[in-house]
Parts: C-alpha cells; sequence; structure tokens
C-alpha cells in the first residue's frame, strides 16, 4: 500500500524480546487519522505486547514509532497520555467506591483551593458525555453502575485526558449484545468528531462490523493491513491462524435419546444471600445440547456451580438418569461420568501453580492408574499426559509446565481433554471458549459436538450469543433466575435471543428501550 | 530428559543466589564490626571456624540445626497447604513437656520400650496440639494463626509456668531429670557401644564437646518422610492443590479439611518432635527456656528453604552455623549484640533475596504470557 501522509501513528519494525520469546518480530502497524483500525490476532500473537509499547510500558528492542509524524520515545503511559494516546483496558481501572466523576478528575483535579471542584468536574464530566453520546450519572458510585456504564466511565476518563487516538483492548468480552451495540454507537460518534481508535479483538464478526481497516498479527509479526470493505471475515481467520478455519460449527442433526439429566424447583442463593436461581426446571436429554443463554450475571453461573456440587441447593431436585444427586458433593457427581468445563479456568479449572501432569488428573488424582493405595504413580500420569497433549494439541512447554505459563486457549483445551477422557455421559460446559483463539474455538467446538454425537448430554453456558445459537439444538433463555422461554435452535436468532435474555417478552415486535 | 537438567539448573540458581546474598550481608556486617576495634577478618573467620573450623564444629552446627530443621518443617509443610502455623512454640513445649513427663515418671521400663514410648508421646501431644487449630480452622472457619498463637500463651501457661512446678524437685525451673533408658543416644558417648565403636571414624566423634544427638537423623528422616508426603501421595498432592487454589481443589473434588487436619497434625507432631529432642537429647529435663524461640525461628527457616523439606534442611543448617559460629565470634571479642546483627543481616539478606527472586519469577512470567 503507498504510503500516505495523514497517518496518526506510524509504528516501524518495532520489535520486543522477552527471554525465549520474540514477542514482536518487526511488527509493523500505520494508523490513518479518524479511522477505526481493527488490531487481530490470536491469543499470544503480540497484540497486547504492541499496546504496551506504544503506551510506554515497554521499551522496544528495536524500531520507531511516529506519532504525528514525529518520532516518539516514551517513558512511560504519563507520556503517551501527554501526547493524546489513551487505552481503555480490558480490566477497568476504576475506584468503586469513588463518584464516576471523581474516578474522571482522578489525578486531574480541577481545584478550588485545597478541594476537589466538585461543581467544574461535574460539568465538565457532562460536556464531554453529551457531546460523545457517553451517558453516566456523574454522582453515581462505580460499585453501583453496570458494566456497560463503567466502560463509558473509562473513555471519558480518556477524553477527559484529552486523548486523540483511544486503544480499546478487548473492549466486548465483558459486555451484553446490547451493550455491544451501544458501544459501536460510541465508536461511530467518537469518530465523527475526528477521533481516532484502534480496536484490538478477536472476534471477527465485530471486526467486520466496526472496523475501517485491520491488521493481522500471527505470532509476533505483522502479516498484512486490509481494507475491512475487501475481505471476509473467512479471509480475516485464515490470516489470523494461517490455515482455513471453519468459522460455522459443523454439523447434524442430533438424535435425541432419553433423558439424562433433570432439575426441578431448583432454587439457589448467590454469596450475599440472595436468591438467584428461583424454581428453575430444565431436561437434557442424551445426544442433545442444550443451551442457556443470557446476560451474565442471571443466575448462569450459580446454577452450574450448584448442579456440580459446588454450592448450596435451597431446594428442588437434581437428577442423573434418574437418581436422585441433589445431595451429592462435586467428587460424586465426577464419579458419575459428569465432566464440567468451569467458567472460570483459572479459578476452578486448574490449579495454575502445578504443571500440565499435575492438572490434567485433577479430580481424578485418586483413581488408578494415578495412584493406588494413596501412592501416587507419576510414571503413569507422565504418559497419560504425554498421550493426552498430543490428541488435544495442548502447547506450551509440554507436561512439566506450570499452567499459568500456557496462553488462555491452550489452559482451556488442557481442561477440555482432562472432562473429555473420562466417557463423560453429561457435559456441563460453562463459557467453553471465552478468551480463547478462534482456532481453539473451533476444536473445542467439534469436541463438544462429537460427545454429543457418541450418546452424552449437554448442557451449555454461554454468554456468547452466536455460540449458544450454532451449537445447541435447543436454547433455554435465563433471566434474572428464572428460564423465560425454551426455544428450538432453529427457529429463533439473535434478534428474539437478545429481547427475551433482556426481560422482554419474545412477543414484543419493536425496539426494546433498552 | 531436559526437564530433569533445568531442575537442577533452577536448584544450583537458588542455591547460588543464597550464597550471594550471605556473602552481600557480610559485607554489610563489615561496616558494623569497625564500630568496635575488632577486625573484620578476625570476627568472619572466628564465625567460620566456630561453625565448620573442625569435626566437633560442625557437629555442634548439626546439633543445633536439630529443633530448627524440626520447627521449619512444621511451619513448611501447612504453608504448603495454604496455612499459616505460627504454633510450633507451643507444640515444641507442649511435645517436650510431655517426653520429659514421661521420661521421668516411668522408671522401670526398658530402654526399647521407654524412649520410643517418650518420642511417641511428645508427637501425640504435639500433633494434638497442632491438629485442634486445623480442626478449628476446617470445621468453623477459626483463622489458624489466631488459634495457634493463642495456642501458644497456653501451652507456655500450662508447661513452663504451671507444669514444672507440679513437678520440680529443685530449685531449677525444670522437670526432674529423664531417666537414663529415655535419653537419645550422644555421638559422645560412641565408645559405649561395642557394635558402634567398631565403626570407621567412631572416635572422631567420642569428644567431650560434642553435643550432636540422634535427634538430628530423626529430622532428616522426618523431612525425607514430608517430601514423599507432599509430592508422592495423593494426600500431598491434594494438600498442595489446597494451599495453591482452594476453589480449583474445590472443583476437582477435594475435601479441604482432611488435608487441612491432616496437615496440622503432621506438622504438630514434628515440632513435638523437636522439642522431644531437646528434652530426651539436649536438657535431659523440661527447663524453662529451652524452647529458644525455635518456633518462630523456624517461620525463617521454612521461608528461606521454600518451603520445600529439602529446602528447610539446608536453611535449618544456615540458622544452626550462625548460631555455633557466632558463639566463637563471641569468644575472639566481638560484643554478642554485633554477633546477633549480623545473624540477623545474613537471614534479612537471604529473605530478601527470595523476595527479589519471586519478582523475577513475576516479571519473567509477565513478559512471556502476552
Amino acid at each position: 500500500m503507498a504510503r500516505e501522509d495523514n497517518y496518526i501513528l506510524d509504528m516501524q519494525n518495532i520489535t520486543k524480546i522477552f527471554p525465549g520469546v520474540k514477542a514482536n518480530d518487526n511488527v509493523n502497524l500505520s494508523i490513518k487519522k479518524g479511522e477505526i483500525h481493527a488490531l487481530v490476532g490470536e491469543n499470544g500473537a503480540g497484540k497486547t505486547t504492541l499496546m504496551n509499547v506504544l503506551y510506554g510500558l515497554y521499551d522496544p528492542d528495536g524500531g520507531q514509532v511516529y506519532y504525528e509524524g514525529n518520532k516518539i520515545n516514551l517513558d512511560g503511559p504519563q507520556d503517551a497520555i501527554e501526547l493524546g494516546i489513551g487505552m481503555v483496558h480490558q480490566h477497568f481501572m476504576l475506584v468503586d467506591p469513588l463518584t464516576v466523576t471523581e474516578n474522571i478528575v482522578l489525578g486531574n483535579e480541577p481545584r478550588s483551593g485545597l478541594m476537589l471542584d466538585q461543581k467544574t468536574a461535574k460539568k465538565e464530566v457532562q460536556d464531554i458525555s453529551n457531546k460523545y453520546g457517553l451517558f453516566v450519572d456523574p454522582d453515581a458510585k462505580i460499585q453501583d453502575i453496570s458494566v456497560g456504564m463503567q466502560q463509558r466511565v473509562e473513555i471519558i476518563k480518556t477524553l477527559y485526558r484529552g486523548a486523540e487516538l483511544l486503544i480499546f483492548d478487548e473492549p466486548t468480552a465483558v459486555l451484553t449484545p446490547q451493550e455491544i451495540d451501544e458501544l459501536f454507537e460510541i465508536f461511530r460518534s467518537l469518530k465523527e468528531q475526528g477521533k481516532t481508535i484502534i480496536f484490538i479483538t478477536h472476534k471477527l464478526k465485530e471486526v467486520k462490523t466496526i472496523s475501517d481497516r485491520i491488521t493481522v498479527l500471527r505470532s509476533g509479526k505483522s502479516i498484512d493491513t486490509v481494507n475491512t470493505a475487501d475481505v471476509t471475515k473467512e479471509d480475516v481467520a485464515e490470516l489470523m491462524v494461517g490455515r482455513q478455519v471453519l468459522l460455522e460449527v459443523e454439523k447434524t442433526e442430533a438424535k435425541p435419546g432419553d433423558e439424562i439429566f433433570n432439575v426441578e424447583n431448583l432454587n439457589v442463593k448467590d454469596n450475599r444471600d440472595i436468591p438467584v436461581v428461583k424454581d428453575i426446571s430444565l431436561s437434557v436429554r442424551k445426544g442433545e445440547i442444550l443451551g442457556i443463554a443470557g446476560v451474565e450475571g442471571n443466575g448462569q453461573s450459580e446454577l452450574v456451580e450448584a448442579i456440580t456440587g459446588l454450592r448450596k441447593i435451597e431446594s428442588g431436585k437434581v437428577e442423573l438418569r434418574g437418581k436422585d444427586i441433589t445431595k451429592y458433593n462435586a467428587r460424586e457427581i465426577k464419579r458419575e461420568k459428569v465432566a464440567h468445563i468451569p467458567e472460570d479456568r483459572q479459578k476452578r479449572g486448574l490449579i495454575m501453580d502445578f504443571d500440565l501432569k499435575e492438572n490434567i488428573i485433577l479430580g481424578y488424582h485418586d483413581l488408578e492408574p494415578f495412584s493406588k493405595n494413596g501412592i501416587m504413580n507419576y510414571d503413569n500420569v507422565a504418559q497419560y499426559t504425554q498421550d493426552l497433549i498430543e490428541k488435544y494439541d495442548v502447547r506450551g512447554g509440554g507436561m512439566e509446565a506450570q499452567a499459568k505459563n500456557l496462553s488462555g486457549g491452550n489452559q482451556q483445551k488442557l481442561i477440555v481433554a482432562r472432562e473429555f477422557s473420562h466417557d463423560p455421559e453429561f457435559l456441563i460446559a460453562s463459557q467453553p471458549t471465552r478468551g480463547v483463539d478462534v482456532g481453539s474455538i473451533e476444536f473445542i467446538h467439534k469436541q463438544i459436538i462429537d460427545r454429543r454425537d457418541n450418546g452424552a448430554g449437554v448442557l451449555l453456558v454461554s454468554a456468547e450469543l452466536s455460540e449458544v445459537l450454532s451449537l445447541s439444538d435447543r436454547i433455554a433463555v435465563i433471566f434474572e433466575g428464572e428460564i423465560v422461554d425454551v426455544l428450538k435452535a432453529s427457529e429463533t436468532n439473535e434478534r428474539e435471543l437478545g429481547k427475551l435474555m433482556t426481560g422482554s417478552k419474545a412477543e414484543a415486535g419493536g425496539e426494546s428501550n433498552e | 530428559m531436559n526437564n530433569y537438567s533445568e531442575k537442577i539448573k533452577s536448584v544450583l540458581t537458588d542455591l547460588g543466589l543464597s550464597l550471594l546474598s550471605i556473602v552481600i550481608a557480610l559485607i554489610v556486617g563489615t561496616l558494623f564490626i569497625f564500630l568496635t576495634d575488632k577486625s573484620p577478618l578476625d570476627a568472619y573467620s572466628a564465625l567460620y571456624i566456630g561453625a565448620f573450623g573442625n569435626f566437633s564444629a560442625i557437629a555442634n552446627t548439626l546439633w543445633r540445626s536439630t529443633p530448627l530443621i524440626l520447627t521449619g518443617l512444621a511451619v513448611a509443610l501447612p504453608f504448603r497447604a495454604g496455612l499459616f502455623n505460627i504454633g510450633a512454640e507451643g507444640q515444641l513445649l507442649m511435645g517436650g513437656f510431655t517426653a520429659g513427663v514421661v521420661g521421668f515418671y516411668f522408671t522401670s521400663l526398658p530402654a526399647f520400650i521407654h524412649l520410643p514410648f517418650a518420642i511417641i508421646a511428645g508427637m501425640l501431644v504435639g500433633g494434638l496440639w497442632g491438629g485442634l487449630p486445623g480442626f478449628l480452622k476446617a470445621k468453623m472457619d477459626v483463622h489458624e494463626v489466631i488459634a495457634t498463637i493463642m495456642l501458644n500463651h497456653i501451652a507456655i501457661a500450662l508447661t513452663i509456668n504451671y507444669g514444672i512446678n507440679i513437678f520440680r524437685d529443685t530449685g531449677r525451673p525444670a522437670t526432674p531429670r529423664i531417666m537414663e533408658s529415655a535419653s537419645m543416644f550422644n555421638f559422645k558417648n560412641i565408645m559405649d557401644y561395642p557394635l558402634l565403636s567398631n565403626l570407621p571414624f567412631a572416635e572422631l566423634f567420642a569428644q567431650p564437646a560434642i553435643r550432636l544427638h540422634i535427634n538430628f537423623f530423626l529430622a532428616l528422616i522426618a523431612a525425607v518422610i514430608l517430601w514423599y508426603l507432599l509430592f508422592k501421595t495423593t494426600l500431598g498432592y491434594e494438600m498442595r492443590a489446597v494451599g495453591f487454589n482452594p476453589d480449583g481443589a474445590e472443583y476437582g473434588g477435594i475435601n479441604a479439611s482432611k488435608g487441612i487436619i491432616t496437615a496440622m497434625f503432621i506438622s504438630g507432631a514434628v515440632a513435638g518432635l523437636a522439642g522431644v529432642g531437646e528434652v530426651l537429647g539436649t536438657h535431659l529435663s523440661f527447663m524453662q527456656g529451652m524452647d529458644a524461640g525455635y518456633g518462630f525461628t523456624g517461620i525463617a527457616v521454612a521461608l528461606i528453604g521454600q518451603t520445600h523439606p529439602i529446602g528447610v534442611i539446608l536453611g535449618g543448617i544456615l540458622f544452626g552455623a550462625l548460631a555455633q559460629g557466632g558463639l566463637e565470634m563471641q569468644f575472639s571479642g566481638i560484643p554478642s549484640e554485633i554477633v546477633m546483627l549480623i545473624q540477623a543481616l545474613v537471614i534479612f539478606f537471604v529473605a530478601a533475596l527470595q523476595v527479589f527472586k519471586v519478582y523475577l519469577a513475576k516479571r519473567k512470567a509477565k513478559g512471556g504470557v502476552e
């Protein structure tokens, strides 16, 4: 592509080496003023490293950064902010007990004497909020507002500090479909006002929807920069992974058998003792996938914990193959050939400081051949681990590597390998592909379908609507702890589900007010 | 396999770092020695000669390290299971007192019954003293730090303040001297045993200054057993899983209570053995002051030893050497305050370097993952 003069940012031949890893290898990234530029790549491709170089958090080992035509040398985020580079982090950097206004002006407060000038601060916040259509309540405390609004606070924070170039690090990961739409509205409005946006993601649909141009990174190298209009999702996926990827899940019609799993009038409370699962009844048959769609925080997590023996059941009944397992603990449920991919792989699914071979037997460590009479047999475990990491293609240092050193996708594959290798008859998969790269998603989806085709019943919980839609045979929509509807996957769509998920009934034809 | 060589490499790096920190501590220590009119060179050679200069010095370094290795283990094991045992001091006292009472109270038992009986009784009582806070933690979620600190106070009151007074028969604040049949084998008496005196180098041990007794070897055995327990058994696997990530362990169907109670019981028994050894091997009666803060020093020993049983042995020997060599330093005219200061510096720098290492590892991890 011909060089143009209107680049706001030009990163040339950026190289950043960590011990043993070339995180960035001669990466080039050129951003035009006023565009929305998507930076895509699998986990570990070097996106975050590149942005940390740009934000002054890392010193590059090679290469130059030009901002508005001038070569720059950043010592830290403060330098970046002064130049007009703002970052909206994936994990918000907000102080919970402070108000929206206080958070925004923090570190740059307008003062009257020694005190914070609340009035001026609030006015400035409201001005920015109005100008860009970023609705926030300036007086609300961070702890009381939704994730979507917290993100808007982060955006206003960068604008308040005079950002011209805004970097968004996987901003949609924490949002509901409706909130994502709102965020994209904000993107458009920012663009209209002349701001430039770098949008880091690995969700191809979003890339197609919102970006003007795309730069693809793979294994630390910049592969290509393309105009969004010229490429398909499949093209981008191929650039990311380096081979053709199946984006659509290939599956045949389900052949449901007898009922294997049944929940009746289940009631569960959360950690604050508030009822969050209310009278839920569900059933799953052999050879089918029942998806649970819902905005996160509507009781899905507690439901899954309750049926896997990790949370107390207040009332109701859980049956597996007609057997009452309501009072079973986690170990007893596992022994009933129930596999569980937990929603939080770092908190639940893995012991991050254990190595792969210790992790791959978690929950099965007291069974032969892994141990006998209380004595571990690590030779058998090693053999088993070797077989599984080959079969499931878990990469990242071999069986002696600690789980925390694997990428998210490989951590998830490790869990899948463990859970799928004991012939599960009932499978509970909670957010099975969260934060996982495209290649691994394809693999994990295929494994789940295979299990179904082998006659296992599957309960799938996912905040990713497209995942629920493409994998499930039936879909139950959960809202505020209740199942509002159960639909056939083939007879519904994202729009209908999106509405049900936010509490409006399917019949309501018009736009929701959300 | 290259994993193996990598492991060796990381162990060597560890050792190298520890040695480096000792050198730094000694360099800083010279500043303080200059405050006195002595030469740092003389002082440090006294420290070295005192700890390792000859056979009896080495033997006594090991003797002094014995209770520290055991209390270090007593802190390290629960640490691996996610628990902070501050109670080794109390467990040591309870174990030592029990062994002392069993040691003098039964007057006509043969040695092969009396000694094991006293050792087991001491370890059992120590174990219960450690198991109790474990039980409270597992069943009622009572924080183990608070429970063990309180049990330390109770143990001091029960044994030193109250227990000794019940039994004491002289003006000395101690229980009566234990029977010969309950005393642990002292190496200086090696020539009295025909079987042992024929061993090569046996006469080296037959020096009156040597105070090393068999408990050092019991401590080594304890370390090996704990290593096996932690790394080769399902119970150890479960303990470590709970220690690293209780939520993950729960997901894996692991019953945390079992691990917590067992870890605390074993740890109490091991701390109890430290007390048993001091009573049956070193002092031959339970006396006031015999605990010498070993329970608390054990925390430092455990952390310096990276809470790994084999590391704890090395950590215990380091502390033993400082204590034994420090004595010689004092004889050479360095005030005892400066001696203590140098001991503290070494500990400080070894600990600080561990922190530095953790920091390095974190930075490396940060760089490695995306």
